[in-house]
This record gives structure tokens, sequence and C-alpha cells, in this order.
């Protein structure tokens, strides 16, 4: 960064220049500063800076209770809201041996599985708007639309539903959520085709994305890159797949795999994982047992002593949580293997020798939240 | 030769892929103009009236009274315990009862919406279900001291079959 102001300072000719792209850039989707070197349109260096958005979610989990946090992951990654609960409760739950009732985990995991579609159809719209595509922003809001009606109905909040607790729900599912799913899986199945007539096959989104900003998979390895970009490149990282939780081991589906590691390569998994999801959706949503929504649990947790790590898959890859307890009410230290930060790390090698429009293509792709890169 | 048919192939094919996508935004455009079967968006804030949220909206948190002005909230202050934000702060009193012992009850449950996440855990806490969410969503205001609520209704009382 210093040694690139140098050059600029020293060198009055120098045809480099460092732009700021960001904070505040709808492109960026948040609060997220790249410092972009570029010569002409060509751009050398990518320099992220994060922490315009730090709220010390790891440190404010230091004096609060267990089920206190779980309503601070809903704003890591706000559009994995569920899946971020999910790992927490997940962590506690096993951390006591807390076996939780089988309507939980059913419900949990159909949740989870719509939350992913309501995020890659949001991702679908903006990504599409980043390439000039206004109008899948208008599509894939409005079928997302559909996903927050059936969360508001049986979580009560649209967006930060804070709906797991660790041992099971705060409340349990409106009688009429199953009915409105299974509406929602004929509807969307009827619209999915569009998005690709809209998008996929669109000429001028093809000539941007196809062999666009390439990530082999050893990269993908080194940096941790996991979620639908790590899968774009061949690396096989869904959590789903190889440490099942939840009720995933009884539901029959694949894990997306492609192996050209470019911007359309990402876009294809995250249309194809729509598919899979509502796939397992529907294998599921017959089936919830009856029973409670919440096992027994003590009013004040307490974790044993000792160190736990429990993952899940968000939308955008694979989410750790990791807790340190010493015995007392809440975590000794808490800490979050957010998928973000590891997917931004890769984003300099990735856009290295394109266009500065085309770093816009490949960010859109990586499918960043900046408030879970800061935490 | 093969060069001169491939450029003419690709132009042919980009056109299809446009009309593909143009088609389907003219078959929106033809219903949103000339029917009125595929309207997504709502008239808010002229559709006050009929708006309805659905029953677990978590807009605020309430205490319920009922219809002699008689709440459920005895003081404890679990729910206070249970916040993690500390947007609830009771106030609490002592009473004599029936029998003539003093007892805790509540002078005032304060409740700062502007602090309040919405997380539900109060309302999952109170030993007594004298909390619930309302319904109420249009929460700006011009001044930041509306935000700070006192839950428990003037003059109100607690009911009878609450102990202490
Ligand atoms: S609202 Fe409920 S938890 Fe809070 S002080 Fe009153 S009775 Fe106790
Ligand atoms: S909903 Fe959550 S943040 Fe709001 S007052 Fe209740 S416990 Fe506190």
């Amino acid at each position: 960064m210093i040694e690139n102001r140098e050059i600029l300072l020293n060198d009055p000719n120098s045809e480099r220049y460092l732009v700021n792209m960001g904070p505040q850039h709808p492109s960026t989707h948040g609060v997220l500063r790249l410092v972009v070197g570029i010569k002409g349109e060509t751009v050398d260096s990518v320099q992220p800076h994060c922490g315009y958005i730090h709220r010390g979610i790891e440190k404010m989990c230091e004096h609060i209770t267990y089920p206190q946090i779980i309503h601070l992951t809903d704003r890591m990654d706000y559009l994995s809201a569920h899946q971020n609960n999910h790992a927490v409760c997940l962590a506690v739950e096993n951390a006591l041996g807390v076996q939780v009732p089988e309507r939980v985990q059913y419900i949990r995991t159909i949740m989870d599985e719509l939350s992913r579609i309501a995020s890659h159809q949001l991702w679908w719209a903006t990504f599409g708007m980043d390439l000039g595509a206004l109008t899948t922003f208008f599509y894939g809001l409005r079928d997302r639309e559909k996903i927050l009606d059936i969360f508001e109905e049986s979580t009560g909040s649209r967006f930060l539903q804070s709906y797991y607790t660790p041992g099971g729900l705060m409340k349990d599912i409106h009688p009429d959520f199953q009915k409105h799913v299974k509406e929602f899986l004929v509807y969307f199945r009827k619209l999915l085709p569009e998005y690709d007539q809209l998008l996929t096959g669109n000429v001028i989104y093809r000539a941007r994305s196809i062999n666009m900003g390439l990530l082999s998979k050893e990269d993908a390895i080194n940096y941790g890159v996991t979620g639908p970009s790590g899968r774009g490149s061949g690396f096989s990282c869904d959590v789903r797949k190889h440490k099942p939780y939840g009720v995933y081991h009884k539901a029959e589906f694949n894990e997306i795999l492609r192996t050209e590691g470019d911007v359309h390569a990402r876009y294809m998994v995250h249309m194809d994982e729509m598919r899979e999801s509502m796939k397992i959706i529907e294998q599921l949503i017959d089936n919830i047992p009856a029973g409670d929504f919440i096992a027994k649990m003590k009013p004040v947790i307490k974790l044993p002593a000792g160190e736990y790590w429990q993952s899940v898959e968000t939308a955008r890859g694979e989410l750790g949580v990791y807790i340190v307890s010493d015995g007392n009410k809440n975590p000794y230290r808490m800490k979050f293997r957010s998928p973000n930060l590891s997917n931004l790390g890769v984003l300099e090698k990735l856009s290295i020798g394109h266009k500065i429009a085309d770093l816009i293509a490949i960010g859109g792709s990586m499918d960043y939240i900046i408030p879970d890169i800061d935490r | 030769m093969k060069e001169i048919l491939n450029y003419f192939q690709e132009i042919f094919s980009a056109i299809r892929s446009l009309t593909t996508g143009m088609k389907v935004t003219g078959k929106y455009f033809a219903i949103n103009a000339f029917t009125d079967k595929q309207v997504f968006t709502q008239k808010y804030p002229e559709n006050r009236k009929e708006l309805k949220m659905f029953d677990a909206f978590r807009g605020e948190v309430i205490m319920t009274h009922n219809e002699n002005n008689e709440h459920r909230c005895n003081g404890c202050g679990i729910c206070e315990l249970n916040c993690p934000n500390g947007s609830i702060e009771i106030i609490a009193k002592k009473e004599n009862n029936e029998d003539g012992k003093a007892i805790r009850a509540i002078d005032q449950h304060v409740y700062q919406l502007a602090m309040c996440t919405f997380c539900g855990l109060c309302i999952k806490a109170c030993p007594s279900n004298a909390l619930d969410w309302g319904q109420d969503f249009e929460h700006a205001v011009f001044d930041r001291s509306k935000l700070t609520k006192v839950l428990n209704q003037p003059g109100s009382k607690i009911q009878k079959d609450i102990k202490e």
C-alpha cells in the first residue's frame, strides 16, 4: 500500500492510479472499501480494507449468555440468518449433549434451505444488476418476497429472524407453513426457467462472465474459499454432505460441482443449488413429525469447560463457530469463521489483469456480505 | 469461409438470446399493462386500514392488559435479566397485599424501543406471560424520548391469579 503510494508520488509520469472503490459504492453491496490500482483500465492490484461495519460481535458474545448470542449472529451474514443461528445452537447443543426433537431438526433444515433459496435469489437479482441487467433485480426480489412472507408468518420477522434457540425453536411453525411452502415450490419451479431465459443465455452476460476471474481448485483450497465460489472451482466443500447436521442425511441431493472456476461457473452453481434446495425441501416438507418444538433445557445454560467447534453450510460457504468455555454462562472466547472473509482474500488474485468493469462482475460472483466480513 | 460463417452464427445466436429475454419481460409488461392480475407491490401508506400483519409479527414489546386494566406482571425482573441489550428496566415498589403483607410489585416497566433488537427473549422468559408482541411497526418519531415507554398502563393493577 505505502509502497504503491511512493511509486505514485515519486513518478509523476506514472500511468498507474490508485482508485478508491467504496466504502459507499453500490456494487460492493455494503461498506467495503477496495483500493484498486489501475493502469488505464486494467486492474493490477486490489486491496480490500475492512472494518467499516465492525461491531465487535465476537467480543460482545463474551458478555452475554448463549441464548442471547443467537440474535447477534443474525446480524453477521444477514441473508443466512437461519443458518448462523443453527451453527451456534448446534455448538451449544452438542456441548451439552442435548438431543433436540426430530420436529425441530426437520423445521430447521427446511428453514435453512428456504433461506438459501432466498439468498441466492437476492444474489441473482443484484448480480444481474451489477452487470447492467436491471430487470433481474425486480424479478429476483419479487420471488424472494414469497419466502420472506413464509418466514414472517412463522417466525414473526422477515429478515433477522432469531428463530432458533439452544434446544429448539422460539415458537412453533404456523399451521399453514407446510401449505405455503408447497405453494411456493410450485410457483418457483415454474419461474426458475425464466431466470435462465432472462440472464443465463443472454449474450452480454455470457461475454462478461465466461473465462472471467478464473479461480483454480488449488487456490480455492489454499485460500479456504468455500460455498458456491469454492464449488465453482471443483472444491468439494459442502458441509451438508461431508459433516451432515440437521436431517440432511435423510434427504437426497447432489453437491453441485463445476470445474471451470470462472464467474459463469459460480453463477451456475448458485442456480443449480436453488434447484437442489427445492429438492431437499420437497423431500422433507411432508414428513415433519409431530412433537415438541423445544427440548427441555435448564433455565441457565452453562457449557462444561472446554472447546467446541461446529460448522454449517450457509448460503456463502462454511460458517464455523468456535466456543471456548470456562464453565460459565457466557463463553470465554467466541470465534466465528465467516465464509466471506476467506472468500474476500482471493479477490485480488482473481481480478488482476482484468478491466475495472470486470472487477464488479468478479466481486459480484463471489457474493460478499460485508457485515459477515467485519462482524 | 468458416470464420465468416461462425461470425454470422454468433450474431444470430446473440440476437436469439436477446429476444428470449425480451419475451419474458414483454410477457410481464403485457400482463401488467392490460390486466391487474400481477400486481406485487402494495400501496403503503394508502392501504393502512386494510394492512394486516401476521399474527406472529414482531413489532414491539407490549404488556397485555385485560378489560379491567389489569396486567400479569409481578415485577420479578426476569425479563430484565434476559434482555441482551438492557432495553428493559424494572422499577419495583413495595405494596401491601390483601393480608397486609408487603410484597414486591411493579411500579414502572420501562422499555426502550430504540435499544430493542426484537429477539423475543423477554417474552419467552417471562414466567407469568405478561409480555407479548405488538403489531405496530410505525415507530418513527420526532423526539427520541418518545421511544422510552412505560409498558404497564397508568392506574393498572395486577391480575388476581398471579403470585408474587
Ligand atoms: S414482565 Fe414478566 S418477567 Fe418481566 S418483571 Fe413482569 S412478570 Fe417478571
Ligand atoms: S425483545 Fe429482546 S431486545 Fe427487545 S426488550 Fe425483549 S429481550 Fe430486550
